[in-house]
């Protein structure tokens, strides 16, 4: 069940109080969102710093930020769970993400995607069950100059197979 | 901020540039392979080789062609030198070679048909300017147009300018720019915003990456003539969340741009202000949309409404807003510079100017090519592309990404302009164009761009929320060799209906692929389609699929 | 207000300027198929039942959020359209469960009344039969995702009457789901004024009252025109 928003975190951020937790990242949160003044349209870019500091936008956080903004949690949640980026499960340790575009499809990212699945027994979207590996796609990421292109951990790698792909992950595992 | 200060720092800059400039590209596609730690040895080694004093290494934007990459460009005396697949080590062989010598890297031809056919405006700093450094843009004449607009023109005479060069929007459906700028002009309102859409979603697209990392300042100079044009005060550049390179360089560039007062308030000292704020997507394709970017603009889910009203009439908070894309920007300052005659000169009839076009897939020559308007398909994908590689040949081109279509080999001395891709059943698109070989199956490629745009359905019109699940789960169908004819005109009847009925772009062209590949190569479908136990062939009903009472 | 002349199925007509088509037709007598339209809230345009075709339009545009023209051309019952409204409808029963035997709806429900109307008798399209589940952890009111066709009115209810924000879409494309909060069950939503209005405006048995069995659950759209049409037009400013 969720946290429901009278409770006592609801209870203090409505105060203006800092989130019972006392983690210090809620206050950087806090923060971001007065650099923009609080502002409702500011939703998706406070967003994107929430999931920078936590990793992944839980419930609680997600509440925390719709009190802040005074915005009812079902327009939060409803736009955190439109747009792909954001993350409402926490991911493994590393993530794989391989570049579906077309570029990179022509060039065998498919072929990439698969023998990642057969080694791990993960699909697209899902962790490993000692939460090492997360399998992403992405819809492009504008290498298509180096295709077929992988990002590990954030940093993009150039004309990959699946070889060179199950070399780099198996260096994490 | 005035002019003279503005030349002063283009002469302080460009006196103090030495004899060799080591251009470095540091766009995303080279960063992938270490163009960062590349920079860092050759001036290591400059240093090292005691030629500190002559030789400037310099970080640079896009330089074009990606697939050979990471790039390395030297200017000594006069003469280019391109350096191609560099690697870190190789930082040593290319600083001693600026003395005389061999160097141990491929040398690439700066004067290959891939850099020959094109013409630049758009990127025409790109690989040359460090896209860090304000100065950079300066020294080559950056912000002269927006101080001749600010200081000599009226806002309609800009519009007019734009309106006489005959530019189309470079983002999907080529509207003509001026006319949109005259209609946000003329609308009422004291507050207007300008947008400018960045948000390059089409897969095997990457051309407002490279301009958002190689020349930011073009774009942002672009945006604040039309924000005088149209009077408007305040700017939105919305950026996809996937280009961290573009966003960080973008926050360099304002705030460089804000520090000398070309952009903020007062901007050379005229009563006009205007300030940029940067959006940062998250990773919808229908975002591209320009309703629904204003939608995710205002921090909502990014669902399009339908139009009208328009934009221009009331878009941001129900005020008149301009939206362009990156592209279309980047042509704004040419424009002013070099009068709207000079680009109405370059191009087609009613498509005029140059278009950056991404080439990938299965070609030679990947990367980015700026080429004028109307040029023969052939020229681009044979000459400049060099063809398919491994002996293979070509089969068809891709354009306009999940919304636009496959062109066949056949077809490639089209032209390439608005009216010509269209009529084959494709379109310009943002500018993304994927080679395929004849290895490549056409029914695969429509399910690939199918599932894309079922997955980036918004899910708030029907037609394309279901229509697009539907026609997919035909097309998975028909690879798997269980479909019969009649699954296929079910296929066409709910192309059609999507098309025709949907809210917006995205699913009013999301049928676009299957349509044209089945117009070209129907022959693959038919091939994979099982004999229907219940069609006439086999004494059953006839293929009139719907059964309707009253 | 200046009068606009036009024509619609080839009826001359007059319409008040700042009118869509949908009311102008309405008021003409001309009925034009809807779903997603709701008197009294702010149209969206999303069904794409109502689309209409106007000369010299190259695009089919949405009855209900298209103003008039002057000597607009309106075409509202062609083949061309009558076929694609069948085809949406199909689109709409393939896409989720929608079993009219079992459900409170029966007999009072928007989408089937639309099928019957437009002639869409079997669906030719491959049903999902997705999964989806039912939430009746409100005292009062349950819902059953398998019947919900998105049409968000329940949504703009919400927002726009009664100023809760309880209800929202979540997620994208095939998978949107109408949540209540943080996508909690209902019953758990301190949001919720349990005005019902988004039971009121619901045009299939997705939404109901508890207790309703198969063809009980009749809806009562009426009032919600009432209320809005009270508010707009200030018409109860005291109590006495």
């Amino acid at each position: 069940m969720l946290p429901k928003p009278s409770g006592e975190n609801g209870k203090n951020a409505a105060s203006g109080l800092p989130h019972s937790s006392g983690d210090k990242r809620f206050k950087i949160l806090e923060l971001h969102m007065k650099k923009h003044q609080f502002r409702q349209d500011a939703l998706i870019e406070v967003l994107h710093k929430a999931q920078e500091l936590f990793g992944y936008l839980e419930d609680d956080l997600l509440l925390f930020v719709a009190t802040k903004l005074k915005l009812p949690p079902s327009r939060v949640y409803g736009v955190a769970t439109f747009y792909h980026f954001f993350q409402l499960k926490p991911q493994g340790e590393h993530a794989c993400v391989v570049c579906l575009g077309t570029a990179c499809y022509v060039k065998g990212a498919d072929k990439i995607i698969g023998g990642i699945q057969e080694k791990y027994k993960i699909k697209s979207g899902e962790t490993t069950a000692d939460n090492k590996l997360s399998l992403l796609t992405a819809r492009c990421i504008g290498a298509c100059g180096i295709a077929p292109a992988v990002t590990y951990d954030g940093q993009v790698a150039p004309k990959q197979t699946p070889e060179a792909a199950l070399e780099k992950i198996k260096t994490w595992i | 901020m005035q002019l003279d200060d503005l030349i002063a720092i283009a002469e302080k800059h460009k006196g103090s540039r030495k004899k060799i400039i080591v251009r470095t590209c540091m766009s995303a596609g080279c960063m992938s392979s270490q163009a960062d730690v590349i920079k860092k040895n050759l001036e290591t080694e400059a240093r090292l080789q005691g030629l500190e004093a002559d030789v400037e290494v310099r970080r640079v934007g896009c330089m074009g062609f990606c697939g050979q990459g990471p790039l390395v460009g030297v200017d000594q005396n006069g003469e280019h030198n391109l350096w191609e697949f560099v690697k870190p080590e190789d930082a040593p062989s290319i600083i001693s070679a600026l003395k005389g010598g061999a160097c141990r890297v491929q040398r690439g031809d700066p004067k290959h048909p891939f850099f020959a056919k094109q013409m630049h405006i758009v990127r025409a700093n790109g690989g040359i300017v460090d896209p860090e450094r304000i100065e950079d843009y300066i020294a080559i004449g950056g912000y002269l147009a927006l101080h001749h607009a600010l200081t000599e023109l009226q806002p309609a005479q800009v519009v007019e300018e734009v309106t006489k060069s005959g530019l189309r929007g470079r983002g999907d459906a080529g509207f003509p720019t001026g006319l949109k700028w005259g209609t946000v002009a003329k609308s009422p309102g004291a507050k207007k915003y300008i947008v400018c859409n960045g948000d390059e979603g089409d897969p095997g697209a990457f051309m407002d990456r490279s301009v958002l990392e190689s020349d930011p300042h073009i774009v942002l100079e672009g945006m604040a003539i039309a924000a005088y044009a149209v009077g408007a005060d305040q700017g939105y550049l919305y950026v996809r969340a996937e280009y961290p390179l573009a966003i960080s360089r973008l926050q360099i560039a304002i705030k460089q741009a804000k520090q000398l007062g070309l952009l903020g308030a007062g901007i050379f000292e005229s009563p006009f202000s205007f300030n940029v704020d940067i959006r940062i997507g998250a990773g919808a394709f229908v975002c591209g949309e320009e309703t629904a970017l204003m939608a995710s603009v205002e921090g909502k889910r990014g669902t399009p409404r339908p139009r009208p009203p328009f934009p221009a009439e009331s878009g941001l908070w129900g005020c008149p807003t301009l939206i362009n894309n990156v592209e279309t920007f980047a042509n704004i300052s040419a424009i002013i510079n070099r009068g709207g005659d000079w680009y109405a000169g370059i191009g087609t009839e009613k498509s005029k100017g140059t278009k950056v076009f991404a080439l990938t897939g299965k070609i030679k020559n990947n990367g980015l090519i700026e080429v004028p308007m109307g040029i023969p398909l052939r020229q681009i994908v044979e000459e400049m592309g060099g063809g398919a590689p491994d002996g293979r040949s070509i089969k068809s081109v891709q354009t306009g990404g999940p919304s636009g279509g496959c062109i066949p080999a056949n077809y490639l001395d089209t032209p390439v302009d608005y009216e010509s891709l269209t009529k084959l059943g494709s379109i310009m698109g943002s500018g993304g164009m994927v080679v395929m070989d004849d290895s490549t199956n056409m029914v695969e490629i429509a399910k690939f761009y199918m599932e894309f745009c079922m997955e980036e359905s918004c899910g708030k019109c029907i037609p394309c929320r279901a229509g697009t699940v539907q026609m997919f789960n035909l097309l998975e169908k028909i690879t798997r060799r269980q479909a019969t004819a009649r699954d296929l005109a079910k296929l066409e009847e709910l192309c059609d209906m999507v098309k025709n009925t949907s809210l917006c772009g995205l699913g009013q062209t999301a049928p676009n692929p299957v349509i044209s590949t089945l117009k070209f190569f129907r022959k693959e479908y038919e091939e994979l389609l099982q004999p229907d136990p219940f069609g006439p062939a086999a004494g059953g009903a006839p293929l009139a699929p719907e059964r309707v009472t009253k | 207000m200046a009068a606009k002349t036009l024509t619609i199925d080839g009826k001359l007509i007059s319409a008040e300027e700042g009118a869509t088509v949908l009311q102008t037709a309405t008021e003409a007598g001309i009925k034009i198929p809807t779903l997603c339209h709701l008197a009294g809230v702010y149209d969206v345009g999303a069904c794409r039942l109502c689309i209409v075709e106007i000369t010299g339009v190259a695009k089919l545009l949405p009855a209900c959020t298209t103003k008039v023209a002057e000597g607009m051309e309106i075409q509202t019952n062609s083949e061309r359209l009558r076929k694609y409204r069948r085809l949406i409808l199909e689109l709409l029963f393939a896409e989720r469960n929608h079993v009219c035997a079992v459900c409170v709806s029966n007999g009072h429900c928007e989408l089937q009344t639309l099928a019957y109307s437009q002639g869409m008798e079997h669906v030719r399209y491959d049903y999902t039969f997705p999964k989806w589940g039912v939430d009746t952890t409100h005292r009062l009111f349950g819902m059953d995702h398998n019947r919900c066709v998105l049409c968000t009115r329940c949504v703009r209810v919400c927002w726009h009457i009664e100023g809760a924000g309880t209800k929202n879409v979540a997620g994208r494309g095939g998978k949107s789901k109408i949540i209540t909060d943080l996508n909690q069950a209902w019953g758990d939503s301190v949001s919720c004024t349990e005005c019902g209005k988004c039971v009121m405006a619901c045009p299939t048995g997705a939404l109901f009252q508890k207790g309703s069995t198969v063809g009980e659950m009749e809806h009562d759209r009426d009032k919600l025109e009432f209320i809005t049409t009270a508010r707009e037009k200030k018409q109860w400013v005291a109590a006495d």
